[in-house]
C-alpha cells in the first residue's frame, strides 16, 4: 500500500478546509492509501483493517447465503476505517474531480465517526494500533498453544454478535451524577418494580424518601435509607445478596459473561483464553456502531459530498461527469433499497422541515392538508438540526422518527411484494403499499438486529440462555455448532430456550413442491436445546 | 486455477452497469448481478443491499477483487490438514467443498468450486416462513398499489446460491472443468478417496508428448555431459590413454567429435486409459429441491475426482429421466432441468446400454455409471431395471447408485429391488448403492463417494 501523491494530498487538504468551513468537525490528520487489487485481496477478509489478527477463516471463501450481514457486521469494501488517524483507500486512477467528490464523502464519514454518539467508545483509542498489538498477542499465543488458539477464536466469534453494545454505550454515556450504587439500582429498578410491584405513588414516595435522606445524611444517606427499608421489607437484604451472587437473568453480553464467570476459563491453565475472548469482543464492539448507522452514515456522507462538491471552485467544468457518478450513487432504485439515496433524501427532508419549523408540536397539531403544505415558520435552523441528528441518532431512530407520509409521497416510495402467478409460472413483483407506516416497518425489518438473549446461570453450573422471541426464529442449522463452542468455553452444559415453528407433519407430507401449502397462521412453540458433552438434544416446553 | 478476471476493465463496467441497472450499479460478489437490460433478478438480489454496498465499490467503482478463492487455494493443504485434526480434537469438520456461482455478464455465469466455510452464530432466520412471501423490499416511482411492476420466472429466479442458479453459456464448460480438476485433486489427496484401478492400458488413446529423451551423437539440442564424459573415458581407455584409473590427467584425454552425446527433442507416444462416465439423474417431480441438490452435488464431486484420476481424459454423458430418458448435452442442463413426471428408472439404464452398444464403447473405455434418485420407481419390483443393470455390469467398471430419499426410516422401491436382486453381493466390485438421505452434508457425500468407488 502506498500513500497518495503530494498533488492529491494537496487536494485533500483543500477539501478539509472547505468541509471545516461548512461545519464538519474532524481530526486534522488522515491517511490516504492507494490500493491495488492485490491489496484488496488481503484487506477485504479483514474488513479493511490491515492490522487485524490472523485467523484461518479469513483465508477461506465464506458461505454467504444466510444472513451474511448478520454474521459479519461490516462491509468488506468500505473506503474509510474508523481509526486514529482515519485511514481511507483509493483507486490509483481516479481523476482529480472524482477524488474531490470522494474526499468530501470520506471527510463526512470521518466527521460522522468522530461525532456520532454510537462511536463514543472508539474515540479514545486507535483501533489500528490496538489491533496490531492484539495480532501479536494472538500470534504469540498461537506459537505456544497451537491450533487451540484458533478453536478459542472460533468459539468466541460464535457469540461475538452478543456483546451488549447498548449496555456498553449506556455505561459510557451515563452522566456521572446519577451513578448510583448497585444496591440503590436493585431496590428501585428491580425490587420495587418487579418483585414487590408497588404502585406508582408508593414508588415516588420512596424516591422522595431517598432524596430526603441524601439531603439530611449526606455521605451516609444510603445506610440510613436502607435501615428503614429493612424494617419494611425484611426479605430485601437476602434478595439483594442473591442478586449480587449472579442469581438473576442478565441481558446481552454473553461473551463478557462467559469470560467473567466460566469455571473452565478460570482455571490456571486456561487463563490465556480470556485474552482472546477480550480481543474478539473488542473487535466486535468496534464494528457494531458501523453496521447500526449504515443508512445514516452513507446518507450523511452523500448529503455532504453533493453539497460541498457543487460549491467547490476547483472543479469547474466537471459538473457533467460529476452529475453522472453522483446519480449512480444517489438515485433511488425502482426496486430495492439504496442506503446512500435514502439517507441523503431523508437528511434533505429533515433539513427542509426544520428550516420551515415543521419539527414542532405546533405543526403536528395542524390537520388541514393545505395548511400543512404551506406552513413555514422560517426558522432557518435546518443545518443545526441535521448536525444534531448526526450526533445522536442511529439507523433505527432515524427511520422510526423521520419517515413520514410526506417523505414517502414526495419521493413516490412504496413497498414491493412478491406473489406467484401460477398461469405464467412467474414471480410477480407488485406495488404492495404506499403507506408510510408499512414502508417504515419494511425498513426496520431489514436492519441489522442480533437476537436478544438473556443469560441465567443459576442452575447448578448449567448456562441457561433464554432467547426472547421477536417474531423470527434462530437459524436452526447454526444452533449446534454455536452451542458446542459455548459449552467448550463455559466448561459445562449449556441450554438454549427459543421458539420454533412446529409444522403439522401431515400437511408437509403433501407438499411435493408443486402445490403451495395452504396459508395458515404459523404456530410457535418454545423449545429447549441442551448441549452436554458435545451432544445436542432438544425438548419441547 | 485461473483467476476470475472481469470481462472488461473496471471503469467501463461501472459506467455500463449504470446505464443498464438504473442506479443499482455494483453487485457484490455473491450476487448474480449485472444482467442485461432491466434485469429484475440483479435488482432483486440487492434486496438486502442496505449493508451490501460499500464505498469502494459503490463510489469508486472498484471491481470486487474476485479472487479470494485463488488466494485461499494457496493455503488449502494446510486448511484441510487442520480440518482433519478437528475430528481428532472432537469437533466437527468445518471446511466444506462448495460451489459458487460467479456472475458474469449476461447469462454467462460460471460455477467455481472452492473450499468454503461458515461461521455459525445465533442469528435471526430471515428466510420467509410464508409461502410466496419474502421478496418484500422498497421501491420508487409511478404506479398504483397492486400494480405489477415486474416479473421473473419461477425457476432460476432464486439463483446465486448453490444449486439451481447456474447460468448457461459458452465457455462455462471449460472453466468448470479446469476448476473441477483441481477440486478432484484435493478430493483425492486430502479426503483420501481411493485411487482407481483401471482396466489396464487401453490402446484407444494415443497422446504425443515431446521430450528430450532421445540421445544422439555429434549434434543435438542439449549436451548430455554425463553421457559425454562416459563416452570420452570409454574412447580413451580403448586408446590406452588411461592406464591407472586412480590417476587421470584430463589434459591428456583425446576428445572425438563422436563422443559428444546430445539429447534431442522427440515425439513420444503415450498410452492412457480413459473413462466414460454416465451421470444419470432422476428429474421427476418428486426430486424437486433437496434431493436434486444432494444428487447434483455428489455428481459434481465425482466428476471432479474422475477428471483428476484420468488426467482429464474423461468423457461424460448426462442422462435425465422421468418415465422416459433423454441425453442432455452439458452439465448445466443436467443440473438445472426439472419436470413434473413419474419415474421409471429402467429407462435411463436402457439408454446407457443403447449408447454403449451404438458406439462400441465397452472396448475402449473404462465405463462408470452413476445414478441419483430419490428411490421412487413406478417399476416397483425392478422388472425392467434389473435386466438393464445386469447388462451394464458386463462392461462397466462400476455402477454407483445414490439414493437421496425424503425419509430415512423406510426403504424405497429402488433400494428394495436392488437388495432383492442380490446384485450387490454377486458383484461387490461392480455395483454399489448408498442411501444418503436428502439432508446429507458435503462430508457425508464424500464419504458416500468413497463407498461408491472404493
Amino acid at each position: 500500500m502506498e500513500l497518495i501523491d503530494q498533488h492529491t494530498k494537496k487536494i485533500m487538504e483543500g477539501c478539509k478546509e472547505r468541509a471545516r468551513d461548512a461545519g464538519l468537525r474532524f481530526q486534522d490528520e488522515s491517511l490516504e492509501y492507494i490500493v491495488t487489487n492485490q491489496d484488496l485481496l488481503e484487506l477485504t477478509p479483514k474488513y479493511m483493517i490491515p492490522t487485524l489478527y490472523d485467523y484461518w477463516v479469513h483465508d477461506v471463501e465464506v458461505l454467504k447465503e444466510k444472513g451474511r450481514y448478520e454474521l459479519y457486521p461490516s462491509n468488506p469494501y468500505e473506503t474509510v476505517i474508523n481509526t486514529r488517524p482515519a485511514i481511507s483507500f483509493y483507486n490509483d486512477n481516479n481523476p482529480d474531480w472524482l477524488n474531490v467528490m470522494i474526499f468530501y464523502h470520506v471527510l463526512a464519514h470521518i466527521d460522522f465517526f468522530q461525532n456520532n454518539m454510537c462511536f463514543k467508545h472508539t474515540w479514545d483509542e486507535d483501533f489500528a494500533g490496538q489491533a496490531l498489538s492484539d495480532k501479536s498477542t494472538i500470534a504469540m499465543l498461537r506459537s505456544e498453544r497451537g491450533r487451540w488458539v484458533d478453536y478459542v477464536i472460533e468459539f468466541s466469534r460464535g457469540v461475538d454478535n452478543l456483546v451488549g453494545f447498548h449496555g456498553e454505550l449506556s455505561t459510557i454515556n451515563q452522566p456521572i451524577e446519577i451513578k448510583a450504587s448497585g444496591k440503590i439500582d436493585f431496590y428501585f429498578d428491580i425490587f420495587l418494580q418487579s418483585i414487590r410491584r408497588v404502585s406508582i405513588t408508593e414508588y415516588l414516595k420512596e424516591i422522595d424518601r431517598y432524596n430526603e435522606a441524601v439531603r439530611h445524611f449526606g455521605s451516609i444517606a444510603e445506610n440510613a435509607f436502607f435501615s428503614d427499608v429493612a424494617k419494611k421489607y425484611p426479605e430485601f437484604e437476602a434478595l439483594f445478596g442473591r442478586h449480587k451472587s449472579g442469581g438473576h437473568k442478565r441481558s446481552g453480553d454473553l461473551l463478557q459473561f462467559i469470560r467473567d464467570n466460566s469455571s473452565f476459563l478460570g482455571k490456571e491453565e486456561n487463563r490465556w483464553m480470556k485474552s482472546i475472548l477480550q480481543i474478539v469482543r473488542k473487535t466486535s464492539l468496534f464494528f457494531q456502531p458501523q453496521i447500526r448507522t449504515k443508512i445514516l452514515n452513507e446518507g450523511w456522507a452523500s448529503y455532504w459530498h453533493e453539497k460541498l462538491f457543487l460549491k467547490d471552485d476547483r472543479i469547474d467544468g466537471n459538473e457533467v461527469p460529476f452529475a453522472r457518478v453522483n446519480a449512480m450513487v444517489t438515485a433511488l432504485p425502482r426496486i430495492g433499497i439504496n442506503p446512500y439515496a435514502l439517507g441523503m433524501r431523508l437528511f434533505d427532508h429533515i433539513e427542509e422541515m426544520a428550516d420551515k419549523g415543521k419539527i414542532s408540536t405546533e405543526f403536528q397539531r395542524i390537520q388541514n392538508e393545505q395548511k400543512r403544505r404551506n406552513f413555514d415558520g422560517k426558522t432557518g435552523l435546518g443545518t443545526d438540526y441535521v448536525f444534531k441528528i448526526r450526533e445522536d441518532f442511529d439507523d433505527f431512530l432515524f427511520i422510526k422518527t423521520f419517515i413520514d407520509q410526506d417523505f414517502v409521497d414526495k419521493h413516490k416510495l412504496f413497498v414491493t411484494g412478491r406473489r406467484l402467478n401460477p398461469q405464467r409460472m412467474t414471480w410477480e413483483y407488485y406495488i404492495k403499499s404506499r403507506d408510510a407506516g408499512e414502508y417504515r416497518q419494511m425498513l426496520l425489518d431489514s436492519l441489522y438486529h442480533p437476537p436478544f438473549i438473556e443469560i441465567d446461570a443459576t442452575k447448578d453450573g448449567c448456562l441457561y440462555l433464554d432467547h426472547q422471541f421477536e417474531g423470527k426464529p434462530l437459524v436452526n442449522e447454526f444452533i449446534q455448532n454455536t452451542m458446542l463452542g459455548i459449552e467448550y468455553l463455559w466448561g459445562g452444559p449449556v441450554k438454549l430456550e427459543t421458539s420454533e415453528l412446529i409444522e403439522d407433519p401431515q400437511e408437509s407430507m403433501q407438499d411435493n413442491g408443486y402445490t403451495l401449502p395452504p396459508e395458515r397462521e404459523p404456530s410457535w412453540h418454545r423449545v429447549v436445546y441442551t448441549m452436554k458433552d458435545r451432544q445436542l438434544s432438544k425438548a419441547f416446553l | 486455477m485461473q483467476k476470475d478476471t472481469p470481462v472488461q476493465n473496471e471503469n467501463e463496467i461501472s459506467a455500463r452497469q449504470a446505464e443498464e441497472n438504473s442506479g443499482l450499479v455494483h453487485s457484490l460478489p455473491e450476487e448474480r448481478g449485472a444482467g442485461d437490460g432491466l434485469s429484475l433478478t440483479s435488482v432483486l438480489s440487492n434486496m438486502r443491499a442496505i449493508y451490501g454496498s460499500g464505498d469502494l465499490v459503490f463510489l469508486q467503482g472498484t471491481s470486487d477483487s474476485g479472487g479470494t478463492y485463488v488466494h485461499s487455494l494457496r493455503a488449502i493443504d494446510e486448511l484441510l490438514e487442520r480440518d482433519k485434526l478437528r475430528e481428532k480434537d472432537g469437533f466437527p469438520r468445518k471446511i466444506r467443498v462448495g460451489r459458487l456461482v460467479k456472475p458474469g455478464r449476461g447469462d454467462k455465469g460460471k460455477i467455481i468450486l472452492v473450499p468454503t466455510t461458515v461461521e455459525e452464530k445465533f442469528i435471526h432466520d430471515v428466510r420467509s416462513t410464508e409461502p410466496g412471501g419474502g421478496g418484500q423490499s422498497g421501491g420508487t416511482g409511478e404506479g398504483k398499489e397492486g400494480e405489477v411492476i415486474g416479473e421473473e420466472p419461477v425457476n432460476g429466479g432464486e439463483g446465486g446460491s448453490g444449486a439451481g442458479g447456474a447460468g448457461q453459456g459458452e465457455g462455462g464448460e471449460h472453466e468448470m472443468e479446469s476448476s473441477a480438476y483441481d477440486l478432484g485433486k484435493v478430493l483425492g489427496e486430502k479426503f483420501e478417496l481411493p485411487n482407481l484401478k483401471s482396466k489396464g492400458k487401453k490402446r484407444s488413446l494415443t497422446r504425443y508428448t515431446y521430450d528430450l529423451t532421445d540421445r544422439h551423437k555429434g549434434r543435438g539440442q542439449l549436451l548430455d555431459k554425463k553421457a559425454t564424459l562416459r563416452k570420452i573415458i570409454e574412447t580413451n581407455i580403448s586408446l590406452e590413454k588411461i592406464l591407472d584409473p586412480e590417476d587421470i590427467d584430463p589434459a591428456n584425454l583425446l576428445v572425438s567429435p563422436q563422443d559428444q552425446v546430445y539429447r534431442i527433442l522427440s515425439k513420444e507416444k503415450d498410452y492412457e486409459s480413459q473413462a466414460m462416465v454416465f451421470f444419470l439423474r432422476d428429474y421427476s417431480g418428486s426430486m424437486m429441491g433437496r434431493p436434486t441438490d444432494v444428487v447434483v452435488t455428489q455428481h459434481v464431486l465425482i466428476y471432479s475426482w474422475l477428471l483428476f484420476q484420468y488426467e482429464k481424459q474423461v468423457e461424460t454423458r448426462f442422462i435425465l429421466h422421468d418415465t422416459a430418458a433423454k441425453e442432455v448435452p452439458d452439465f448445466y442442463t443436467y443440473y438445472n432441468q426439472s419436470v413434473a413426471g413419474g419415474t421409471k428408472v429402467g429407462s435411463a439404464y436402457r439408454l446407457v446400454n443403447e449408447i454403449v452398444e451404438a458406439g462400441n464403447l465397452a472396448r475402449d473405455y473404462n465405463i462408470y455409471v452413476f445414478h441419483g434418485t430419490d428411490g421412487d420407481d413406478w417399476d416397483n419390483d425392478g422388472r425392467e431395471t434389473i435386466p438393464e443393470i445386469n447388462k451394464i455390469l458386463t462392461f462397466a467398471n462400476r455402477i454407483g447408485i445414490t439414493i437421496a430419499g425424503r425419509t430415512t426410516d423406510q426403504s424405497t422401491s429402488v433400494e428394495r429391488y436392488i437388495l432383492n436382486s442380490r446384485l450387490l453381493d454377486e458383484f461387490p466390485k461392480g455395483i454399489r448403492m448408498d442411501s444418503v438421505g436428502e439432508n446429507a452434508t458435503e462430508v457425508r457425500l464424500i464419504e458416500g463417494i468413497k463407498m461408491l468407488l472404493s
